[in-house]
């Protein structure tokens, strides 16, 4: 099961914030495809924002495909967003772990690396298509919510 | 939750009240469709008070009507669809908890649902045998809020609820209320002249400033009819705003140097200000912007003081 975080100052409309967080444990693997979503009631009487926001978010969440709503039974995972290049045993993540420890030692702080990687996704972006192929974990580049 | 067709849960035409000569509100009109969550904003004295004793009966206008679900307020068909809880919270100090309960049920015993107001006393910690009296003010806001909530009402009145609240208490106790409304899909007038603490649960929005409404109208509507514009001040014009921009649909702008800050109305069927183009840069405003705005603009701009939400 998800628990959601309101952020109020985050400047992200409240129900992209959600859609956001399921999308995350999404790809995470801590939501998997026949998990059930928390009900309207349950995510407003932990977050005390307006019921209309979560059934939103839900709405959206079904549109891209990745939720379904039961009748009388609430709202269903029905896709998943994990990859095995990006599990926690994949050697993709352990570069990635090496070179965040590689960071911090050279005393590059949280910002300073996710300036960095965004700085590398639009480096990667700009290269000719051949070359950045093989390397690329997906084809949809991470939207700003997703990486702040 | 919205049928369109059905009354609205509160109808307000040309209301205006005096006491002894002077005008507390005046040619207030609005409409609020059953099964929104609706902010009460605006400055304290602005006449918030009145509204919600003119919406249970308490106060009839001087002027004009006020309808609950197309009843007048006070008589029996609205008083059993309306919970009020005001500014003071009054309960008995000398009752115990269940006792406070008690009279609860015996003022509506035909709606009254004894096991939901045991339920929110007691997720409060709140023991059914403590006094009134010495409870803490976020308790008696839960006692209170139990009475109002055992009684199934259809339109909830809450007077600045959160006012005296530690924040943890706050957040509780709205989840509390928007819970109710998930499950029964009540409608409720929350008043506050601090908004941001509204801006994730309202959906609608009443903002009253000297006896007057202001605005009225849905939240993603009301961000859609405005725009927010900064960048460097025009210097050919004494105002700084844009040569061609519609001055009449400028609701406040300063200029700090040679930086302006301006909010205007989106000209008709648009999301920009007539006269406004891409040198400018333009977002969508927050609630909070949109309702300063009007607040500051109040003195000067007498001329459209009453402005609906397109």
């Amino acid at each position: 099961m998800i628990e959601f975080q309101v952020d109020r100052h985050s400047g992200v409309a409240t129900y992209l914030q959600l859609v956001n967080q399921v999308k995350q444990a999404l790809r995470l693997g801590v939501l998997e495809p026949g998990d059930r979503l928390p009900t309207a009631r349950a995510v407003v009487e932990a977050t005390a924002i307006n019921p209309n926001t979560v059934l939103k978010a839900y709405r959206e969440l079904e549109r891209e495909g990745l939720v379904e709503p039961r009748p009388g039974q609430g709202t269903f995972v029905t896709r998943s967003l994990s990859r095995p290049e990006a599990a926690a045993d994949s050697p993709l993540r352990a570069d990635l772990v090496d070179w965040v420890t590689r960071a911090h030692a050279a005393g590059l702080g949280r910002e300073d690396v996710l300036a960095l990687v965004e700085a590398a996704l639009a480096e990667a972006a700009a290269r000719p298509r051949g070359a950045a192929r093989p390397t690329r974990a997906g084809t949809e580049r991470p939207s700003r919510e997703d990486t702040t | 939750m919205n049928d369109p067709t059905a009354e609205p849960a509160l109808r307000a035409t040309a209301i205006g009240q005096r006491f002894r000569g002077n005008r507390a509100l005046h040619d207030c009109d609005f409409e609020l469709p059953a099964g929104r969550i609706a902010a009460l904003v605006g400055p304290n004295g602005a006449g918030k008070s009145t509204l919600f004793h003119l919406m249970t009966g308490l106060l009839r206008p001087t002027t004009g009507e006020m309808r609950v679900f197309g009843a007048v307020p006070g008589t029996r068909a609205a008083r059993t669809r309306t919970a009020f809880i005001s500014q003071d919270k009054p309960l008995y100090p000398q009752f115990t908890v269940a006792e406070m309960l008690a009279v609860g049920r015996r003022l509506s015993p035909r709606h009254w649902d004894q096991a939901k107001a045991e339920r929110i006393v007691g997720e409060g910690g709140i023991s059914p045998k403590t006094r009134i009296g010495t409870l803490s003010g976020g308790k008696r806001t839960r006692v209170a809020l139990a009475l109002a909530l055992g009684k199934q009402a259809d339109l909830l009145l809450l007077d600045e609820p959160l006012a005296d609240l530690d924040p943890l208490v706050r957040h509780e106790v709205t989840g509390l209320l928007m819970a109710e409304v998930a499950d029964r899909g009540i409608t409720v007038v929350i008043s506050s002249h601090v908004l941001p603490e509204l801006e994730n649960v309202c959906d609608h929005v009443l903002l009253l400033q000297g006896g007057r409404i202001r605005l009225a109208g849905d939240t993603q509507d009301l961000r859609e009819a405005y725009t927010r514009l900064t960048g460097r001040a025009d210097p050919d014009t004494p105002d700084g705003l844009p040569p061609g921009a519609d001055r009449a649909a400028v609701v406040h702008a300063t200029t700090t140097g040679r930086h302006l800050s301006a909010l205007l109305r989106n000209a008709p069927g648009t999301s920009l200000p007539s006269g406004v183009d891409e040198h400018w840069i333009t977002r969508a405003p927050s609630l909070e912007e949109i309702l300063l705005a009007h607040l500051r603009s109040a003195p000067r701009n007498a001329a459209h003081a009453t402005e609906a939400a397109a």
